[in-house]
């Protein structure tokens, strides 16, 4: 569905990612894991259309997106759920929703969507007027998440979902990412909470540095040595 | 009693002036965060146009502002395309010394191509004043009330319940997360210039007719003072900008009727001072700790 080849991106003068290459089948969670500053980000950021690689192929569904802006790469079914959230304060948790499927033409559409939205995410449904700002951590998530599901994406970009979350709403996230990906979306993980992301992922790829170190199934690497003793604390 | 009054309705005509000029100064900032130095010269080429088309096509007066508003917005496009776009990923202070380059060329390309004399604005609407007990309110003071507050009313429903207005909303907050769902960033800041330089090209029309005098010079002085609206209001808030243009209109007025004509403009800058000092974010404004 979607694969990364070579792809070099500079961020400043940095070079935060070198030469990588990963490729998502549909229907899978595939996960990027790695610590602080191996490009994870950097790379979703690229896919997303925000950042400019600077060299290699980012190819989906047969057509390589690499120049496509960001407005034209959600219409073409990626939609990112950025790193800390960035919900829109200031306005409600229906604006927000409303606000991600902002290509989207045809208002009755935009109606399921909502109600299919509310279905699986019963607490944005009571929060319906509230500024988003007022939301606690998990919520916020929860409605990040929830805006980029109204866009239909095929394919989904989770940056770090689990940062900053209690352990009962980090359990409850992965949750929903599971289901998500049960209805049929494809979706690409990052995260440092390595043993969570590993368990849920069919497929993952460890990043340090900018580079892809390991890959394997998700068991095979919550299995390896060497990947617990960095990433799973022994 | 009836001078106060009197003051009142003057200062109301003279801020809803201000008013919008001081909207487009505060969604234009709320959006690229950038202060538009040239916004007062936009309102100037409203007044032209205004004169232009007034005298020689004979316009009507809607005619003549809906026409100004469309230049206004035009040109306003245009501004920021030229101008502040190229420089959209530079530090804040280079766009702000465009801005005031941007105001420099305005003001002196017009001087230059037509003259810098001031001219009389046509009165396309003939002026006459109702007595409200002892309060003399004249056709055009309700006119400009009027146009400004429907104006004013129009931009807020834009604004609240558009999907371009929710748009400039998103972008305004998290332009990252806006492109993240797919919204242009580009055209909802074109779609800003466009509606703030739309209500600057009103204005001029506005001021054309209650001061009847129009020069390329007019858009130094109601600009900075409309900027000083949209911060006493708390520059971004778009209720902040309306309130802030009565209230500056209205101080001036006032200072002018107890016979401190000479110190009309010091007093609106000495507020700017006073606002900065004691109440930094505005009346409106949020006050947003920056995030290290």
């Amino acid at each position: 569905m979607l694969t990364v080849n070579d792809l070099s991106v500079n961020y400043g003068v940095i070079n935060a990612v070198k030469k990588v290459s990963f490729e998502i089948d549909e229907g899978e969670i595939v996960s990027l894991i790695g610590s602080n500053g191996a490009g994870k980000t950097t790379i979703l950021k690229t896919i997303s259309g925000l950042l400019r690689p600077k060299n290699g192929e980012i190819t989906y569904l047969g057509t390589n997106i690499k120049r496509h802006g960001a407005p034209r790469i959600v219409a073409e079914g990626i939609s990112q759920v950025p790193e800390g959230r960035h919900i829109f304060p200031g306005m409600s948790v229906k604006e927000n929703l409303q606000m991600g499927a902002f290509l989207i033409k045809n208002k009755a559409k935009i109606k399921a969507n909502l109600d299919e939205i509310f279905e699986r995410f019963p607490i944005l449904k009571d929060r319906i007027n509230q500024d988003a700002a007022t939301l606690s951590g998990g919520e916020q998530q929860m409605l990040a998440m929830a805006r980029a599901l109204m866009a239909k994406p095929k394919l989904i970009l989770l940056d770090e979902p689990s940062m900053g979350l209690s352990p009962i709403f980090i359990n409850e996230i992965f949750d929903i990412i599971q289901k998500i990906n049960q209805q049929g979306t494809t979706v690409l993980l990052i995260e440092q909470n390595a043993k969570k992301a590993l368990s849920i992922s069919d497929r993952a790829y460890v990043l340090a540095s900018g580079e892809v170190k390991m890959t394997g199934s998700g068991k095979e690497l919550l299995a390896n040595v060497e990947v617990q003793k960095a990433y799973l604390g022994g | 009693m009836q001078i106060i009054f009197q003051q009142i309705i003057n200062g109301l005509s003279l801020g809803s002036i201000y008013a919008l000029l001081a909207l487009g100064y505060t969604m234009v900032y709320g959006i690229i965060k950038l202060i538009n130095f040239a916004h007062g010269d936009i309102y100037m080429l409203g007044a032209f146009w205004g004169f232009y088309v007034i005298n020689e096509w004979h316009f009507n007066f809607i005619a003549a502002l809906l026409s100004s508003m469309v230049i206004g917005a035009i040109s306003g496009v245009t501004i920021e395309y030229f101008a502040y776009r190229p420089l959209r990923h530079s530090p804040r202070i280079t766009a702000l010394i465009t801005a005031i380059g941007v105001s420099y060329l305005l003001e002196n390309g017009m001087s230059y191509s037509f003259s810098s004399n001031t001219r009389s604005f046509p009165q396309v609407i003939k002026q006459h004043s109702f007595d409200v007990g002892g309060v003399l309110i004249s056709n055009i003071q309700i006119l400009i009330l009027v146009t400004s507050c429907v104006l004013m009313v129009l931009l807020q429903v834009i604004i609240k319940k558009t999907k371009m207005g929710k748009a400039m909303r998103a972008v305004s907050v998290d332009a990252d997360a806006a492109e993240l769902v797919g919204i242009n960033i580009n055209h909802t800041i074109s779609f800003t210039f466009a509606l703030g330089s739309a209500l600057a090209g009103a204005a001029g029309v506005l001021i054309g007719l209650y001061y009847n005098s129009i020069d390329p010079l007019m858009g130094m002085t109601p600009g900075i003072k409309a900027f000083i609206a949209a911060v006493l209001g708390g520059i971004g808030s778009v209720p902040g900008a309306a309130v802030g243009g009565f209230l500056i209109g209205v101080l001036e007025t006032f200072f002018q009727a107890i016979g401190l004509s000479a110190y009309k403009d010091a007093v609106v800058y000495v507020v700017l001072i006073a606002i900065l000092l004691i109440l930094p974010a505005g009346i409106f404004g949020k006050n947003v700790k920056e995030k290290v």
